[in-house]
């Protein structure tokens, strides 16, 4: 089974009101060193068999008509989930 | 339309899967004297309606964007040919979402700038009265109907902002307070034609004595939204 990542963020100039809220919450976390927030979507579409050019693209159609709202969101990433490292450094 | 009559007006009223407040549309249809006709949004017939109104709810449960997933329904297809052919379309709340993610009107909600969901009496002027939804109103007046929104926060880029001014289709802005932080107070906008209109305030909670918003004449006379549900009919007797 092949998975891909497509990742959505607000765009720049819109203002992300989760993103603020979280930057707001930071600080009374202690964490005062974070001057910013913003808050996307990552979604994984999966298939059958492997993640082939056809399915990036197709993957990428559909981040661009339904996944996202060009108007608010910028696609970021369409990617092969196997490309992604492995591991996570600890 | 052809007959010349308030009832014979057909409006109708589509039903999509978290829709709310269809009932109400169809109730304030009724009241202003035209014949509402209830849709369902998987069905691609409107049933030769004369208008279309797109109620207020939750389409979908807003799970990716608010009314990002009607905006593939087989009723909405119909709508967006219909529409682009003059029929009078009325985006309401949810409804106004829809049209924005189908582009039958330019820019986009987002969440509101305070996160809260807001649920208060607002305060409307009326920008355009020549829109087939508010011919009605007169051109500066201010109506007073109920909002309720999450998602509720209009914005587009600066150059669409200018143009919608420019042109004159803000239909609606918010007076006194801006509960959303919608750009320049933008409550409502039209298409250039007038025939779409959509707005984040709920004219058909605002219908019936006993039912509205407080009024200087007593408590809930307030029907300030009817006004809607007349313009179209007289659109459409006029058409």
């Amino acid at each position: 089974m092949g998975r891909v990542v497509v990742e959505v963020m607000p765009k720049p100039e819109i203002l992300d009101p989760q993103g603020k809220a979280v930057v707001g919450a930071l600080p009374r976390l202690g964490f005062t060193q974070f001057t910013g927030a913003r808050q996307g979507k990552r979604f994984e579409l999966e298939v059958d068999g492997e993640v082939t050019p056809e399915v990036l693209q197709a993957a990428r159609e559909a981040a661009e008509t339904l996944l996202s709202n060009p108007i608010i969101e910028d696609v970021v990433r369409v990617a092969d989930a196997s490309e992604e490292s492995a591991g996570v450094s600890a | 339309m052809s007959a010349a009559t308030l009832a014979s007006a057909r409006i109708g009223v589509i039903t999509f899967p978290g829709t709310l407040d269809d009932r109400d549309a169809a109730r304030a249809v009724r009241l202003a004297g035209g014949e509402p006709v209830s849709l369902f949004h998987a069905d691609g017939d409107l049933q030769g309606v004369d208008a279309v109104v797109l109620p207020g709810g939750f389409s979908y449960g807003d799970y990716l964007r608010a009314g990002a997933i009607s905006r593939f329904a087989p009723a909405m297809d119909a709508v967006v040919d219909a529409a682009k052919g003059g029929m009078p379309v009325l985006g309401i709340c949810n409804g106004f979402q829809i049209l924005t993610e189908a582009h039958l009107l330019p820019g986009s909600m987002v969440k509101n700038d305070h996160l809260h969901f807001v649920c208060r009496e607002q305060v409307l002027a009326v920008e355009n009265a020549d829109t087939a939804w508010t011919n009605q109103y007169a051109a500066g007046q201010h109506i007073t109907i109920p909002l309720k929104n999450q998602d509720g926060q209009f914005v587009a880029d600066e150059r669409t902002l200018d143009e919608l001014e420019g042109e004159g289709r803000v239909a609606f802005r918010y007076v006194g307070v801006n509960p959303n932080g919608s750009r320049r107070d933008i409550a409502g906008i039209t298409n250039a034609a007038g025939n779409v209109v959509g707005l984040m305030p709920h004219p058909e909670h605002a219908v019936e004595s006993g039912f509205g918003p407080e009024a200087a004449d007593g408590s809930r006379t307030g029907v300030d939204g009817l006004g809607f549900f007349t313009s179209v009919l007289a659109s459409l007797i006029r058409a």
